[in-house]
């Protein structure tokens, strides 16, 4: 069994077990249980439990924000935004982030083990949703004795997340950041998840998703999927600076399907790094779960009825060359809460990184993440944060 | 900040603006007349601004502000979401400041518009000995270069507002040190000595 099989069942986290008779009830209508929430913390939870950030990762993230990551060695992936004196101040919150359901980094997921059978789940491992992600974290935040979280941040399916929690639970979220989000999965992102999950499924290696079992690993199909989608995160701009047509290694064409280029090697590099950390029936299920999100059609087609009297603070944020979250998915989220006549900020941040840029330094997302969450802190009361 | 540091026009502008009421700032910049209403006034303060570093600003202050266009984003708002809408020193630069109005008037029961009037008696002597596009210490910017597109006299925002079948429920016009220049003044005198107007303006019927 391999680190990151490891992980799955027995991982390097916090863990919250659910009782066998504490079922998750899905959204599909099966049930979960026992269900297994691995998370991090940082930072202090104050007296009066009113200090708590959750931060919900993306489609390829996971618990680890800022600290290093026991599969890949290397820092947390939002360590820029998270830590002491950082936007997310972890000397002034207390901030949790758990693996979703569904992940492969110690939550349930069909790399768990199914104790009915003893091997991993595969794909009997139920389909999921944005909703039951949220619903899973939901018994966490319970379990920590948190009523109401200062705030809920996440970028992409992370924002997604933001958005369903201050639907399901708005009297639980004082505070919601969604950034480079969308209400609901776009037919072109739908297309492209797709297309990464054929490539998965393809791969004779997958063997109807019973790989563990068989022995076997899909790791080309994972990286092809991989590699598809990383474009997609990018932008032609950025893509354009950083590579343009540049060769890899060599000073001449070699007439062959060797990887000449330097933006092919960066992107088969993207693809083989992934597959070492990533389960593939994951990247299966969590696509999915996108796929399947609609925020507008589980509140009888408005949008608006998703929030309706809402008393949660809400903060959005795109950039201009994200083309997969474009800043239009975000001004419909502002729209509708502004018709339900919520408090909502809305940045536009010019930036050519493309739907990366969330995870980058980009100076405007700082200042406004800082800016946003001490004026919630400061709303409900919590000492600290000089401005 | 106590009301005295606070720019004469805003001061003059937060007295029109009953307590505990819901405020949006169109062009709201770095957010000081909305954190003034929501502390003096206690109002739900909720601002548009086009600049990103005016939202970042105004998020930083707790403000809720929607980076936007006064000429297309007002259409988002359903109506009456609001008490009061407030344009300051904006309708100028804004393409269309008739459906700007329009839409203000829509969405709140009250509009509260600031301008610079382009009849005061400096900008007249100006284009008359010099003739060329005013250029004055308030309105700096040359006719190519300025963001102000549609400058208008206090007298043809009136008729503006009578068109628009708006009842003018308070007017004012301050001279160049920001004091008004006199209540119960002819509109041709405020039209002459005002450097900025500043209207209130209700929809006919309604009561304030």
């Amino acid at each position: 069994m391999n680190q990151r099989h490891h992980e799955a069942d027995d991982p390097h986290s916090l863990v919250l077990r659910l009782a066998a008779d504490e079922p998750l009830v899905l959204e599909s209508g099966a049930s979960l249980a026992p269900v297994q929430i691995a998370y991090q913390t940082y930072g202090t939870l104050n007296a009066a439990r009113t200090n708590a950030i959750l931060i919900c990762h993306a489609l390829t993230g996971d618990q680890h924000v800022a600290n290093v990551h026991p599969v890949t060695g290397k820092a947390g992936w939002w360590i820029s935004m998270v830590g002491p004196g950082k936007p997310i101040d972890t000397d002034r919150f207390f901030v949790i982030c758990s693996n979703v359901i569904g992940g492969c980094m110690g939550s349930s997921g069909p790399a768990s083990t199914d104790p009915k059978t003893g091997e991993a789940f595969a794909t009997a491992f139920p389909v999921l949703t944005i909703s039951d992600m949220v619903r899973a974290q939901a018994r966490l935040i319970d379990h920590l004795g948190i009523e109401t979280l200062l705030a809920v941040v996440g970028g992409s399916m992370g924002g997604m997340q933001v958005l369903a929690w201050a639907s399901l639970f708005p009297g639980r979220v004082f505070a919601a950041m969604p950034i480079a989000s969308a209400a609901k999965h776009s037919a072109q992102n739908i297309a492209f998840h797709e297309v990464g999950r054929q490539a998965v499924m393809a791969d004779p290696e997958w063997r109807r998703g019973r790989y563990q079992q068989e022995g076997a690993r899909p790791v080309k199909g994972l990286a092809v999927a991989r590699m598809a989608a990383h474009i997609t995160y990018l932008s032609e701009p950025a893509l354009q600076r950083k590579f343009g047509r540049k060769l890899q290694d060599r000073e001449a064409p070699t007439f062959s399907f060797d990887a000449d280029f330097q933006v092919e090697s960066y992107l088969r590099h993207q693809g083989i790094s992934f597959v070492e950390r990533f389960d593939a029936n994951s990247y299966l299920y969590l696509t999915r779960a996108m796929d399947y999100f609609d925020l507008a059609a589980d509140n009888g087609g408005s949008l608006g009825a998703a929030f309706r009297n809402t008393r949660t603070r809400f903060c959005l944020v795109s950039f201009t060359s994200d083309w997969l979250f474009p800043t239009t998915d975000s001004r419909q989220i502002v729209h509708a809460l502004n018709a339900a006549g919520a408090s909502v900020s809305f940045v536009e941040i010019e930036s050519d990184k493309g739907h990366d840029a969330f995870l980058l330094e980009e100076p405007n997302l700082f200042a406004t993440t800082r800016g946003f969450l001490n004026a919630a802190a400061t709303a409900r009361g919590i000492p600290g944060g000089a401005a | 900040m106590s009301s005295e540091a606070l720019r004469s026009d805003y001061r003059l502008v937060s007295e029109m603006v009953r307590p505990g009421t819901r405020v949006l700032d169109v062009g709201c910049g770095d957010g000081e007349l909305l954190a003034f209403l929501a502390q003096h006034k206690q109002v739900d303060a909720r601002g548009i601004e086009i600049s990103r570093g005016g939202v970042a600003a105004c998020v930083a202050k707790g403000l809720a502000v929607i980076q936007g266009d006064a000429d297309t984003d007002l259409a988002d708002y359903p109506d009456d979401c609001f008490d009061y809408v407030i344009l300051s020193q904006t309708i100028q630069a804004t393409r269309n400041p008739k459906i700007v109005l329009e839409q203000m008037l829509r969405i709140g029961r009250n509009a509260i518009v600031s301008f610079p009037n382009f009849g005061h008696w400096r900008i007249r002597t100006h284009l008359m000995f010099n003739g060329r596009m005013p250029v004055t210490e308030n309105l700096p910017d040359t006719w190519y270069n300025t963001p102000n597109i549609h400058f208008c006299t206090i007298r043809d925002f009136v008729a503006l507002a009578d068109e628009l079948q708006a009842r003018i429920v308070r007017a004012d016009a301050l001279d160049a040190a920001g004091k008004p220049v006199g209540v119960k003044m002819p509109w041709w005198f405020w039209n002459m000595m005002g450097e900025q107007g500043i209207f209130w303006l209700a929809r006919q019927g309604d009561r304030t």
